[in-house]
């Protein structure tokens, strides 16, 4: 194969690696852009083993084997819930993918490496070992094996400094040093990426978790463009490119969506205090603040009049609604009610109202990622409404149900100067004629803040899991 | 493989790249950031070169750990990818006719 050939057909692969995106568009034609992306990947790498003549080696297919076969069971076994922990994981994946190309790279027999591709293989090391440090840190915040907290050091700016400064030093060293002290200087830019990686994402806090995947996303493209640059592969460069650019879009979008610069969040300056109005950790609750009606006791053990008014109300309430908003927060997918969540959506809708959901850029852990949770119990995507859409459309509705939601409806975010959350864009939900809150308690959310609205006329307060008090809804439309 | 030309594609494709994907609606965040995923296995390629040419065993065994990793990202990228895509589907009977076919 010519060089010219190789180059048209790796141009032709770019350009349909870019078409498939472009079908993503539209959620009717993204399942066949993702194809398109796959099957110009398989010709990427046929092209490959073609060019250099190595299609007969035996050591290829079986390593490639092995990662497909793992990659699929992965892929058929995570659920929705686990998806952010799993593309937290591939991210890190991905780049220890491309730190290993650079080591071999630069400490294998390539006697022929200019200056540029010894630079670049020092900057591919480390950036693709920061992105799998960093991504296995987050994956494990994700799952739940570490601590969601930022967890500061002493002096830990300090050490985020030194560990930076010695990674891109020793990213530079490796390039310049001899052939045959490069191994050790490779292992040395290995371990300080690795603590940096380490350092900067143990300081972000859970909530912050869909910006720094984000950013993560988008190291590992780049990690893999520069690795192309150190081994001139046209692919590389374009492909990695075209990812940085996917995570840096995503990471801008979570930032506006939380009004904070990126420098905050990785300083971990933006979090106060734990848990949230969703969270599983149940926290002390103000006995005076609204009228709330206590949701996880089944309602035949309902001691009291009043109690019994207010749900009375509540079915009330429920039945009169004509127009619906439902606003689900990460606590309905920690709580596992998503399916509760449709069928309180079917009930409403066989009742004769119009119900639609109002999605948060930031709700969940991930972006987008209460659409795929709720795509996965059959919501129709055209219920589902961005912020702006939904804020428009709240004054003229007559019922919005929070559902294990807090900061992204906190309206103290407009008006509380000097707490974390002011100036982020939240759901108004306090415009909608009456509001049924579900959440895990009253405690403040993720920021720190209280949130005025379980206070407000018009708001009734359900407490406990989700899983139990949406049913309890549902029910009360069907007596 | 002259080093400019690299330059110039990493630049053009990335400002492409963010062109096109900027209009991805929010709605499918999540399985755009899936694929980007299994598109950031493209290393793959150089772990392929790296492993075929490698002429000490820890390189190529190393190569080839490199070769396993970037296809599970693929792979597996690819696949949840598809399995998100397939669970959208809209209100209008219209829609559910075309996405069954």
């Amino acid at each position: 194969m010519t060089t010219a050939v190789y180059h048209i057909i790796a141009m032709v692969l770019v350009v349909g690696f870019l078409g498939g995106i472009r079908l993503m568009r539209s959620p009717r034609t993204a399942a066949q852009g993702n194809l398109l992306g796959a099957a110009c990947m398989l010709g990427a790498v046929v092209l490959t083993l073609v060019k250099h003549g190595v299609v007969g080696t035996g050591l290829l297919w079986a390593a490639m084997a092995t990662g497909a076969a793992i990659g699929t069971v992965i892929a058929l076994r995570v659920t929705m819930v686990q998806m952010p922990q799993l593309v937290a994981l591939l991210n890190g994946f991905g780049g220890a993918a491309s730190a290993i190309v650079a080591v071999v790279v630069l400490n294998g027999d390539a006697g022929d490496l200019n200056l540029f591709n010894r630079l670049s293989g020092g900057l591919a090391l480390v950036v693709g070992t920061v992105t799998l440090s960093g991504s296995l840190v987050a994956a494990g915040k994700l799952a739940g094996r570490l601590r969601q907290r930022p967890v500061a050091l002493r002096a830990h700016g300090w050490v985020t400094g030194l560990a930076a400064a010695a990674t891109a030093g020793l990213a530079v060293a490796v390039a310049f040093m001899a052939g045959d002290a490069r191994p050790a200087i490779s292992i040395a830019a290995l371990v300080a990426a690795s603590l940096y990686g380490v350092v900067m994402t143990i300081r972000i806090g859970g909530a912050d978790m869909p910006i720094t995947i984000s950013l993560l996303n988008s190291w590992s493209g780049v990690a893999a463009a520069i690795a192309g640059f150190a081994i001139g592969s046209p692919l590389l460069v374009a492909t990695g490119g075209i990812v940085g650019a996917a995570g840096l879009i995503l990471t801008q979008t979570m930032c506006r969506a939380m009004n904070r610069s990126l420098m905050e969040v990785l300083s971990g300056r933006t979090t106060v205090a734990s848990g949230s109005g969703a969270a599983t950790e149940p926290s002390s609750v103000d006995p005076q603040a609204a009228s709330r009606v206590p949701g996880s006791e089944p309602p035949a053990k309902e001691g009291g009049e009043h109690a019994q008014r207010e749900r009375a109300d509540l079915g009330t309430v429920l039945r009169a609604a004509k127009t619906v908003v439902i606003v689900p927060g990460y606590g309905m997918a920690l709580a596992q009610a998503q399916q509760q969540v449709k069928q309180l959506m079917d009930t409403l809708e066989a009742g004769g109202a119009e119900v639609n959901f109002a999605i948060h850029p930031v709700a969940g852990r991930m972006p987008g990622h209460m659409n795929v949770l709720l795509a996965e119990v059959d919501v129709p995507y055209d219920t589902l409404w961005e912020l702006d859409a939904a804020n428009a459309a709240l004054a003229a509705t007559d019922l919005a149900i929070v559902i294990g939601a807090n900061d992204v409806v906190n309206p103290a975010a407009m008006t509380a100067e000097g707490t974390p959350i002011y100036g982020m864009p939240v759901l108004r939900v306090a415009d909608a004629g009456k509001v049924i809150i579900c959440n895990m308690d009253t405690a403040p959310g993720y920021a720190g803040v209280p949130n005025p609205l379980y206070e407000n006329a018009g708001v009734t307060v359900l407490l406990g899991d989700a899983k139990e008090t949406v049913p309890q809804l549902t029910s009360l439309l069907s007596d | 493989m002259s080093e400019l030309f690299l330059v110039i594609l990493f630049v053009v494709a990335t400002l492409a790249g963010y062109k096109i994907i900027g209009q991805v609606p929010s709605l499918l965040h999540t399985p755009l950031m899936s694929g980007m995923n299994a598109l950031s296995g493209i290393t793959v390629l150089g772990a392929l070169v790296a492993t075929a040419f490698a002429v000490a065993t820890g390189s190529a065994l190393l190569g080839a750990a490199a070769i396993v990793l970037a296809t599970i990202n693929v792979a597996g990228g690819f696949l949840v990818t598809h399995r998100m895509l397939r669970m959208f589907r809209s209100t209008t009977p219209l829609d559910r006719q075309q996405d069954n076919q």
